[in-house]
């Protein structure tokens, strides 16, 4: 029952969270001046009060904003309708949609090598304490934690295309754009390297820092003193018992940093020209397409609030302690 | 008032004997005390200002020079000095970020107060509005919301729009920390005491619970500033900064879209990342070294003022 109330709690916090993004992008598009009709038909044509008016109605734009403009709005949210872009004259959602799987490939490559290597040193360091090893650790998740991600990623930039030849923008060279994928892993792989790096090493520090702390906690229970008296070495204890009690606050911390991790994305994929979704978010402030801007942040932010939810979830599966209280 | 006064010296004194055997600390307050000189002295630094053009004899502007004795950190696209625009840039960067931390830390430990010291409703609404702002992803949020104030059209420089954005969407891990730690210091004798003799709301907050809440919150403020600073960079790095008012962020931003790279003009682009980690990791430094000495639990120590009472009380009650 507790762990039911404790669901049920999250997912209104969660709904809660839902609403008001939903709420703020639609205040957004209505605070922008200007006519929304007229930015549907251009500028530059002339048409009668008459027909302008009918305009408004047809788009329901005579109604009151709430609730009734309000849940017009959410019912074409629902089926996908995010508007059109401003400068690219197609629907947003087509335009997402698109970058999507570029960028769910740099995040999840990203966040894939930054927890393995994370969890792997933070372990060690926190096992080692007061090593050279730990200390060296923690100065350089210190650093990471205090550097511009997009300033990482130039520097990784320039030293990795003068001393490695790598690529330094786009997904695949021009000459290999609309070709099938299995011809062309190989250069995609190159393209992927430096982003997926500055990725890597940005959020390693904080992965290794968490996991650190978790396990040194870990080590002073007194099922590790238990598991040491039945006569298991070190080691032993270290991955059996340590890393798995250890794991647990990783999983909440993973999905608490997805929004964190959209912030990295947009960074790198502007220093890598990579062709996702955050590059599209700082070309829409560029040109000031605010359609597209506002689907992009719609699209991001629930994305990273459903995430969060389905991490409450699981997290209540893998710690049966959650279940007891 | 003068007795006050010398234990607060005192206890200034004791906390500097402390502060200066640790090494780290002194090496964050450095790094953050050199930024401040350069941007306050920035005219005595620099022939330049951040808009002069470098020329050569024929009156052509020197674009891309590399460093040299007349500017030392080489000239920008257009020809400005580098090390001016980067003196220069300190003011921005520093006041955008010292102003967007003490915002946010001056909201966060506001709320976190009120929040902890009445509960109840109160308490549920600021706790729901933190639980609602930290799952929304920051950075997608912040631009929506500049951009779209920009485009308002509301007469503020675009500097006060990021120093507003900045600080009022930060303060929320302030506010759960001075919330849980007001909850606790709530319940000692001291504040009891007190409501027993007929003191007033606003006269406990001011007088029992603040003194014993200001360790944390100069800790998190110098902790805030430097995710401020990191921030303005990033906003500034992705446009939103105010070209005519270039922070280190700025720098960056003209500096990838203007080619410095495939110029190979690394004095440009270098530089003001330096800057950046620079003062960053000097707050978190000293913040990091400030929180372990200000623990919380043996804050009354460091307490200057009338908190000298706190101290007695504290003995008397063995708390």
């Amino acid at each position: 029952m507790a762990r039911r109330d404790y669901l049920i709690g999250k997912m209104g916090i969660s709904l809660l969270t839902l609403l008001f993004v939903l709420l703020l992008d639609f205040m957004l598009f209505r605070v922008l001046p200007g006519d929304p009709v007229r930015a549907v038909i251009g500028r530059n044509v002339r048409i009668s009060a008459d027909v302008q008016n009918s305009l408004r109605a047809q788009f329901g734009l005579d109604k009151p904003i709430f609730p009734d403009q309000f849940v017009d709005t959410l019912g074409q949210w629902a089926r996908g309708n995010l508007g059109v872009s401003w400068s690219q004259r197609r629907p947003v959602s087509e335009i997402l949609i698109s970058k999507l799987w570029n960028t769910l490939l740099l995040i999840g490559l990203g966040q894939l090598f930054s927890i393995i290597f994370g969890v792997m040193l933070g372990l060690l360091a926190g096992w080692k304490r007061k090593t050279p090893f730990d200390i060296g650790a923690l100065t350089f998740s210190l650093i990471a934690w205090a550097t511009p991600t997009f300033w990482l990623g130039i520097i990784l930039l320039v030293a990795g295309s003068a001393w490695f030849g790598l690529p330094t923008g786009g997904i695949v060279s021009p000459a290999n754009i609309g070709k099938p994928l299995h011809t062309v892993l190989p250069d995609l792989i190159r393209h992927l390297i430096l982003p997926t790096l500055t990725f890597t090493i940005l959020y390693l520090g904080e992965y290794m820092l968490i996991m650190r702390s978790s396990i040194l906690e870990t080590l002073s229970e007194d099922y590790i003193l238990t598991a040491r008296a039945k006569g298991m070495s070190n080691f032993q204890v270290l991955m059996r018992h340590g890393l798995r009690n250890a794991m647990l606050p990783m999983v909440t911390i993973i999905a608490l940093n997805l929004g964190f991790t959209v912030s990295g994305a947009i960074y790198i994929e502007t220093v890598f020209s990579y062709d996702g979704l955050g590059n599209l978010v700082q070309t829409a402030l560029v040109k000031q397409d605010y359609p597209l801007l506002q689907g992009a942040f719609l699209l991001l932010a629930v994305s990273v609030i459903v995430a969060n939810m389905l991490a409450d979830f699981l997290y209540t599966y893998l710690d049966p302690r959650v279940k007891a209280n | 008032m003068s007795d006050h006064w010398k234990l607060f010296l005192r206890n200034l004194n004791e906390f500097w004997k402390a502060f200066r055997r640790n090494k780290l600390g002194l090496v964050g307050g450095f790094l953050i005390l050199t930024a401040l000189l350069a941007a306050i002295f920035a005219p005595a630094l620099t022939p330049h200002s951040a808009v002069d053009i470098m020329r050569d004899s024929n009156g052509r502007a020197l674009t891309f020079a590399s460093p040299a004795m007349h500017s030392p950190l080489g000239t920008d696209d257009a020809g400005h000095d580098v090390w001016a625009l980067l003196i220069y840039g300190a003011r921005i960067s520093l006041m955008v970020g010292f102003l967007a931390g003490f915002i946010s830390m001056f909201v966060g430990s506001s709320l976190g107060i009120i929040a902890g010291y009445f509960g109840g409703a109160v308490d549920t609404l600021v706790m729901r509005v933190t639980d609602i702002l930290m799952v929304i992803p920051d950075l997608p949020l912040m631009l929506v919301l500049v951009a779209t104030i920009r485009q308002m059209d509301l007469k503020v420089s675009p500097l006060s729009v990021l120093i507003l954005v900045i600080g009022l969407l930060y303060w929320t891990s302030a506010a759960r920390l001075i919330r849980s730690q007001t909850l606790t210091i709530k319940e000692r004798q001291f504040v009891a005491r007190a409501r027993a003799i007929g003191a007033g709301h606003w006269h406990i907050v001011r007088k029992h619970i603040l003194p014993q809440l200001m360790p944390l919150i100069v800790t998190n403020t110098v902790l805030i500033l430097s995710t401020a600073i990191l921030i303005e960079s990033g906003l500034a790095f992705l446009g939103l900064g105010d070209p005519t008012q270039p922070s280190w962020g700025t720098m960056l931003n003209f500096a990838f879209s203007r080619s410095a790279i495939s110029n190979g003009a690394w004095w440009f682009y270098l530089p003001p990342g330096i800057a950046i980690l620079w003062v960053s990791l000097g707050c978190i430094l000293l913040g990091n070294v400030l929180e372990e000495m200000m623990n919380p639990r043996l804050a009354a120590h460091y307490l200057e003022g009338d908190k000298g009472m706190i101290a007695i009380t504290d003995k008397e009650t063995g708390l």
